[in-house]
This record gives structure tokens, C-alpha cells and sequence, in this order.
């Protein structure tokens, strides 16, 4: 009772209570577990509660906040191989090797989620299609299973286990040390490209002709824009700058020159920006900030110049508490990814849907992915749409309507999702894109690792559990055919 | 455009969810039936299961809501805690608290049954507290929360032919007046119920009846209470103003009075 504390969906959409644990050492996660396994009440996992729908929530249950677990275990400068504890973020991460010239090959569009829940989510960057995820990079991890065990594991030793529990959901066990190689960077700054662009057809076109030539890639997308104009945007293409390039590395690779700027335009400071932004996060202001976002785009068509690797990267941390200008209920994001062929077919439609139904995003992306061998993977060789709605008390039930639909759309298209961002997703649509085989072999392990179901988020128990439970039931309804004397 | 029950488990259309204590009849069933009808989850509690799970099936059925029955004595006050959080952890979440659970032992002038008088306060204020306790803490963590005790005009004197329920009324409503100046600031609602003569079987109890109204009607102006966020509201509302007058009689009137 005396660890009851409210926690929040990172989009502010859900929230819920839970009993929080805050261990600082793998002895004191290990004394969570046991509690559990003494009284049966299931354990869920979170880092930095950065997933914007219920993945690192468990209501009702036990809640284990890695945060504290935030050491910075062994650093080789020379190889570039860190080791460290799963609550380390993104941001202790660079912070800590860039002046040695490393960055982390994958980044998410924030750095502030933790390296555990980056693992658990297999997240992506904006050079997915090049790098992989961000489980690609993982040399070795060592995690604590809900018997008490510890397995270390390595791509090469398990592979079964090591593609199962990266990107797992944290419902298989949780990661302890995490072993991952770095990427040499030469500088601090990037060399970015900006192109306008007029419709999906050629957001999709230009990112494909691109891609060759650049490590990163992402668009935006005005999903306002309706007609011919549907998909309209800007792609930013950036490119580390090698050797000689930057011609004082030393100086771009410190830390200081990685700061965001903390005031917009030397005036306005940045932490109550969410506040001029808020008076416009309504359909018709919304839809000014994209037409004139659009048209500077277009003003600035070709423009090249340097950005700091962080400046790129955090994208989403450009303007602080952003999430704010959608109080007081928060959003959803809704992330498909579609194979290149039908990808640009799909994100019209999808587009063209949300504006029918009077749900216009407020934000759209667009990405580059590979398709990858973790066994609830999201990526596929071709694009990725990400969508931000804003909740209100009204839209609730339309929305999860909306987000049904299109999801009829992706599965149409042999799309996938992506449990990081997700808040709508029924069970069904799972096993659409997982597939039976993968759905069976992750509840086999799940049944190997931890017989007794300790392991569970709200996610799990919204998506999978409910499969969980038609499938024992259908296996013994088997066996009874099976046996029964005829 | 109808929302599927696999929806209402997602949490963005998440029913509100509800806990009644002493929900099995009288004023606590009808309420039960007009949170239903306003799209709770229930969980009810009381000592008479089979009358609460025939509730529940008929609440289930007729809104399509989750409704649970919990066997509980309110006199076994270290359950309460526990008894919460399962009960929390089945609703997935909880919004409203209320403790409806009473007992009036009928008046006989020659009686002074000290086994009744401590019963009664042990149902009407020592279980009420042992609830309030353990919800408080959970709703001031939360940010957000209702809970609702009845008390009784009967609180607002001492009455002669009921001295235990008066005092129980009145420490009950002490207490809850208490618990709303505490945790006023952390944007939980402590609601006062003031109730007058209300059609149940308790009423048989009453030494006198005095134009009662039913506990339909009393259940939806509890609601009306609830929907505006109230901090003591009188049912009927007439007895507002009676209330203020039976306040205000000097004692050397009141003892003679037949009240």
C-alpha cells in the first residue's frame, strides 16, 4: 500500500496505479521478484515510462522502475564496447562516450528512454534501413528470469533467445548488463539536407533515391493537406561528416557544443514554448502550423547546413514538454510500417481516412526500415507512417474506431506495428502481421522462462493474454478430441 | 458507431469504476443499479452473497457492465486493506468510493442494549472508517477520486429513541467532514449524504414514518450528489431546511419533543 503511485502512459492518454519498486541493484530487482513469486502478484517492467501507450504500465500490480539500475558498468574507448546497467538513458549514453568519438549506432527520435526499455521495444532510428534496430548493436546482455535465474546470452550462443528477448516486451525477463558496440563518429555535427515535397508518391520516391547517398533519413508529413497535395511534407537527409570534413572536431564532438539552444529565436525560452503551442492544438490552429510549416519548407527547398548530432537526432526533444500543448487528455500515436511497393497506396488512404473522419494527426513521419530476424519485430523493407492524435473526452470511442480501420488498412497491405507506440491494437491484428507461428513460439518461451505468468504490462494483458488464453483453451480442447475414446 | 466490449477493455475507453459498501439492498442496491445504468464498472460488497451476485448477473446483463460480488463482514476491519487492492486489481482501477453499509436497531423505550449500540457503531462509523482509511490513501496517491458515507438527519441531533445511530451518524459525518478539510487540496471529493426517511427495510426500524421517499429516488439524487462533486447534500432537499431548524432548537425544547 505504501508503494501505490499513480503512472501515466507517456502520452498521458491512460494512466493507472501501481506498486512501485525503485531497486538500485540486481540484488534488490532480485528481492522484487521473490516478492512476487511469494505472493503471486504480477511484476511489470518500466525505464524511463517513455513508451507513449500502456507498455510500461501495470496497473493494479507490481511496477519496477529501473531508473536507479542507471550505471555506466565498463567503458573501452579504444573498441568502443560499453557496458551498462539497463536504467542508463540515451542521454547518459552519448553524453558519456562522445568526447572519445562514439556515438550510439541507433538512437530513438528522444533521449531520454532508457537503454532497458530501447531494448525491450528493439526501438529504431532514423537510419533503420542502414543500422537495424537498436538490438542489432547488442553484443551480449545478461538478464534475471522470473525464477530467479540469470541467462546471459549472445547472438551467436542463443539466438532464439536472444532475438525473443530483444524487442520482448519485458514480459520475458529483465535485462541486468548490456553489452553494446558503438559507432566511430569523427564529429560532432552532421551534414543535413531539407527538401520540400508536394505529395506522398514523391515523399516516397525522393527517400528512395536518397537513400543511397544518406545514414539518416525522415519526413515530415502535413497531413492536413487533402487533394492532389496528400502527404505534402519535408524530408531532412543527414550525413555524419567524415575525417576531414569538420574542420575542428575536437571542439564539435564536446558536450557543450551538443546543447540545444534552451531559448527559440535568443528570445522566447524554451521550456514554456508547449505554451504558445497549446492555443493552436485544435483542428483549425493545428492546420495554420502545418500550412506554414509547409510553405517555410518550401521557402527552404535544398537548403543544406550543419546540425549537431543531438540537435538531429532528439528531434522530438526540440521543444520541451511538447506533449503539454495536448492537456489535459494527452495523445496516441498510431505507427504502421508497409512494405516499399504498396507503402505510398496505404498512407494515402490512411491519410485521406483520418481526415474524413474529422480525426486530422497533428503530426505525421515517415521512415526508411529493413525487415530484421527478432521474433516480434515490427520492421519491414519499406516505409513507416507515424500519426499523433490528440485525445478529447469526445473523439475517445471514434478514434479507437479510426485506429481499427487502419489497422485494416496496414493488415491489408501486409503492414506491421510497433508496441512502443502502441495504445490500440486488438489481439487479433497481432497475430494479422505476428503470425500464428511466431504468436505460438513466443508463448512457448513465455511458458519456458516464466511458468508463472509474473511477467505482464497492461500491453500484455490488453494484446496478448486474451490470445494466451483462446490458445490454451484451444490446445486442450485438442487433446480431449484427441483422447476421448471413439 | 457502437463501442465492442473488447474496446471498453482498452484503457482510452475505459469505463469508470465504482465500489459500494453494503450493496445488497436498500439504498446501496439502488445505487448500484443507477451507477450501472450511468456505465460503471461495480464491485459490491456485503455479507449477503447470493443477493449481490443476483445483482451482479442482472446489473451485467441489463448495462453491459463488469459487475463483482465481494462476501465481507464490515465488522472485520483488518480485512479491508487487502480486500482493496484485490478488488482494485480486478477493476482494473477504482474512481468512486461509497460506503452505504448501516444497521438501526428498532426503539424500545425500556432497552439499553449495549451489544446493539456497539454493533451499530461498528457498521455505520468503525467499518465506514476502516474503508475510508485505505481508499483516501489510494485516491490522495492517485490525484483524483469520490467517496460518499451516508449519514443521517438522525446525526444531527442526539435522538431519543436512537442514541447509538445518532452518535454513529454524527461521528460518521465528523469524520468524513474531517477527511474533506485533509485532502481537499490533492483534488479528491468527499461527498456527505444526509439522509432523510428512505423507503428500505431499515425504516421498519423507525419509530415514526414521516413521508419517505422511495430508494430509487433517494439513489438517483445520491447520484445527482456525485455528478456535481457535492460536499453534503440532504435527501430529499427539503430536509435541508428541517435540518437546519432541528440544528437550531434550544435543548430545553428539544428533550421534550418527540423527535
Amino acid at each position: 500500500m505504501e508503494n501505490l503511485e499513480r503512472a501515466e502512459a507517456w502520452g498521458q492518454a491512460s494512466s493507472g496505479m501501481a506498486y512501485v519498486f525503485r531497486p538500485s541493484t540486481p540484488s534488490g530487482l532480485q528481492a522484487v521478484f521473490e516478492l512476487a513469486r511469494d505472493t503471486g502478484v504480477p511484476i511489470g517492467l518500466r525505464g524511463a515510462g517513455r513508451s507513449y501507450g500502456d507498455a510500461a504500465m501495470n496497473s493494479e500490480r507490481i511496477l519496477v522502475d529501473l531508473e536507479r539500475m542507471n550505471r555506466i558498468l565498463a567503458w573501452d574507448p579504444a573498441s568502443g564496447i560499453v557496458e551498462v546497467e539497463p536504467g542508463v538513458t540515451i542521454e547518459q549514453l552519448w553524453r558519456y562516450v562522445l568526447g572519445d568519438g562514439w556515438w550510439p549506432p541507433v538512437v530513438p527520435g528522444t533521449m531520454f528512454p532508457t537503454v532497458g526499455g530501447c531494448l525491450a521495444m528493439n526501438v529504431h532510428g532514423k537510419n533503420n534501413w542502414r543500422e537495424g534496430t537498436f538490438g542489432k548493436h547488442v553484443l551480449e546482455f545478461e538478464a534475471l528470469l522470473p525464477t530467479g535465474e540469470y541467462v546471459v546470452c549472445t547472438p551467436e550462443r542463443d539466438p532464439e533467445l536472444f532475438h525473443a528477448m530483444i524487442g520482448g516486451l519485458g514480459v520475458l525477463g529483465c535485462f541486468t548488463r548490456i553489452k553494446l558496440q558503438l559507432k566511430r563518429v569523427h564529429s560532432g555535427q552532421l551534414d543535413v539536407l531539407a527538401l520540400s515535397i508536394p505529395n506522398m508518391d514523391a515523399m516516397l520516391e525522393d527517400m528512395e533515391s536518397l537513400r543511397d547517398d544518406w545514414e539518416y533519413l525522415v519526413g515530415w508529413v502535413d497531413c492536413f493537406a487533402g487533394g492532389r497535395g496528400v502527404g505534402r511534407g519535408q524530408i531532412h537527409a543527414a550525413n555524419h561528416l567524415d575525417n576531414l570534413a569538420d574542420p575542428s572536431p575536437t571542439q564539435s564532438l564536446r558536450l557543450d557544443h551538443q546543447d540545444l539552444p534552451d531559448t527559440f529565436f535568443g528570445l522566447v525560452p524554451k521550456s514554456i514554448l508547449w505554451r504558445f503551442l497549446k492555443p493552436f492544438a485544435n483542428n483549425l490552429g493545428w492546420k495554420l502550423v502545418c500550412l506554414a510549416r509547409y510553405l517555410m519548407a518550401k521557402r527552404g527547398h535544398g537548403h543544406r547546413f550543419k546540425q549537431s548530432l543531438a540537435e538531429f537526432n532528439f528531434l522530438l526533444d526540440y521543444v520541451p514538454h511538447w506533449k503539454r500543448a495536448y492537456w489535459p487528455l494527452g495523445l496516441i500515436q498510431y505507427q504502421c510500417f508497409v512494405p516499399k511497393a504498396e507503402a505510398s497506396e496505404a498512407f494515402v488512404q490512411i491519410l485521406r481516412l483520418c481526415q474524413a473522419r474529422g480525426l486530422p494527426s497533428y503530426l505525421g513521419v515517415t521512415k526508411r526500415h529493413r525487415p530484421d530476424d527478432f521474433l516480434l519485430s515490427h520492421a519491414v523493407d519499406g516505409y513507416s507512417l507515424a500519426l499523433d492524435f490528440r485525445v478529447t473526452r469526445r473523439n475517445r470511442q471514434r478514434l479507437l474506431a479510426l485506429a481499427h480501420d487502419l489497422d485494416e488498412i496496414v493488415l491489408a497491405h501486409s503492414g506491421r506495428f510497433y508496441f512502443a507506440k502502441d495504445s490500440t491494437l486488438a489481439p487479433e491484428s497481432a497475430v494479422g502481421y505476428l503470425g500464428a507461428e511466431s504468436i505460438q513460439s513466443l508463448f512457448a518461451l513465455k511458458a519456458r522462462l516464466d511458468p508463472d505468468n509474473l511477467l505482464q504490462t497492461d500491453l500484455w494483458r490488453r494484446v496478448f493474454e486474451p490470445l494466451s488464453i483462446r490458445e490454451k483453451f484451444h490446445n486442450r480442447a485438442e487433446s480431449q478430441t484427441l483422447h476421448s475414446p471413439s | 458507431m457502437t463501442a465492442t466490449e473488447a474496446d471498453h477493455q482498452n484503457a482510452l475507453l475505459s469505463r469508470p469504476k465504482a465500489l459500494l459498501i453494503g450493496a445488497s439492498s436498500g439504498i446501496g442496491a439502488a445505487l448500484a443499479r443507477r451507477l450501472a445504468a450511468e456505465g460503471f464498472d461495480l464491485a459490491l460488497v456485503a455479507r449477503r452473497m447470493p443477493e449481490l451476485e443476483a445483482l451482479c448477473g442482472e446489473l451485467s446483463q441489463a448495462h453491459g457492465i463488469r459487475a463483482l460480488a465481494y462476501a465481507h463482514d464490515v465488522q472485520d476491519t483488518a480485512a479491508a486493506p487487502s480486500l482493496l487492492e484485490s478488488i482494485a486489481r480486478d477493476l482494473e482501477g477504482l474512481d468512486l468510493f461509497v460506503y452505504v453499509a448501516g444497521v438501526m436497531f428498532p426503539h424500545d423505550p425500556d432497552a439499553y442494549d449495549t451489544e446493539n449500540d456497539l454493533l451499530t457503531l461498528k457498521v455505520n462509523t468503525l467499518g465506514a472508517i476502516a474503508w475510508c482509511n485505505p481508499v483516501t490513501l489510494r485516491f490522495v496517491r492517485a490525484g483524483q477520486g469520490q467517496i460518499v458515507g451516508l449519514g443521517s438527519i438522525a446525526g444531527d441531533r442526539g435522538r431519543r429513541a436512537i442514541p447509538a445511530y445518532s452518535a454513529s451518524k454524527a461521528a460518521l459525518e465528523t469524520y468524513l467532514e474531517a477527511l474533506r478539510n485533509r485532502v481537499t487540496r490533492s483534488g479528491v471529493t468527499v461527498t456527505t449524504i444526509k439522509a432523510g426517511q428512505v423507503d428500505t427495510d431499515m425504516l421498519k426500524n423507525a419509530a415514526a414514518v414521516r413521508g419517505p421517499v422511495s430508494a430509487e429516488r433517494a439513489a438517483d439524487m445520491i447520484w445527482r450528489a456525485i455528478r456535481l462533486r457535492k460536499q453534503v447534500v440532504y435527501i430529499p432537499g427539503r430536509w435541508a431546511l428541517i435540518g437546519w431548524v432541528v440544528r437550531h432548537i434550544p435543548s430545553f425544547i428539544f428533550r421534550r419533543l418527540n423527535l
